[in-house]
């Protein structure tokens, strides 16, 4: 048989559903493969695990050229939030969970959330901010620690 | 696919051991694929797992989703990797002799 990956460590840098459900689609993934699975949150992929965004978190409608619709249709207040709600709609007919839920089931999984320490400092937030699942904060140094020996994924 | 035998019975498998046809499958070949992979004894838990997956199955022609499975089959997503730590879905699937299930989450 081929050779298999054992390991995958995923960097989560953007706060938009797009960039954070593959991320947490390839963690969850990882673990259902019975492979290690370490999320590193950074920037405003940091939303996804804040406590007040969480369950915020919208489809990028400006700036997103797969949304296939002009710039200024995608800047309409509620644009954003109509086309989170059918997207949503359709990731739980194929069962994606909700971000929140998501990342309670990455956990459960034995995946591994951690927060970038330099986007903390920047942001002035602590492990208060963050849902019970984030097991620390990391600084890049102890990342790559933690991802030796693992593929490393930039989203 | 290969031609493997299974408790005394010629089955046929795929490239990574799992059941081509989950007619021909029994409770003593899935002890036998339980050991091979890792698991030696298979608890009431684990069959409740091993049954859900497998009735899902052949009721629906698919296999669960893992949010499903941790939702539906009485079992925790935290219980079911303890019971199988190298994937439930993928593993129960194999013991209980249906092909690998194909869904992403």
């Amino acid at each position: 048989m081929a050779e298999s990956l054992k390991k995958v460590a995923i960097v989560v840098s953007k706060g938009s559903l797009e960039g954070i459900y593959p991320a947490l689609i390839m963690a969850n993934g990882a673990r259902m493969e019975g492979m290690e699975a370490n999320l590193f949150f950074t920037f405003f992929g940091l939303d996804a695990i804040r406590k007040d965004r969480i369950d915020k978190i919208k489809v990028a409608t400006v700036g997103n050229p797969g949304m296939h619709i002009p710039t200024w249709i995608g800047s309409i207040p509620g644009i954003s939030w109509m086309a989170t709600k059918m997207m949503s709609r359709q990731m739980e007919k194929i069962d994606i969970p909700p971000v929140r839920e998501f990342v309670e089931m990455i956990a459960d999984s034995g995946g591994k959330l951690y927060a970038c320490q330099a986007t903390v400092d920047m942001f002035g937030l602590s492990m208060d901010d963050f849902v019970p699942q984030v097991e620390k904060v990391l600084t890049v140094g102890e990342f790559y620690e933690l991802a030796a020996g693992g593929e490393i994924i930039f989203t | 696919m290969t031609t493997v035998t299974l408790a005394g019975s010629p089955v046929e498998v795929d490239g990574e051991g799992f059941l081509a046809k989950p007619e021909q499958w029994t409770k003593q070949m899935g002890e036998e694929i339980a050991r091979s992979s890792g698991i030696d004894q298979l608890t009431d838990r684990h069959w409740q797992v091993i049954e859900f997956m497998r009735k899902t199955y052949l009721d629906t022609g698919s296999a669960p989703s893992m949010r499903a499975l941790g939702k539906t089959s009485g079992v925790s997503i935290k219980e079911l990797y303890e019971l199988f730590p190298k994937g439930p879905a993928k593993l129960a699937a194999k013991i209980g002799g249906i092909p690998k299930p194909r869904g992403c989450v």
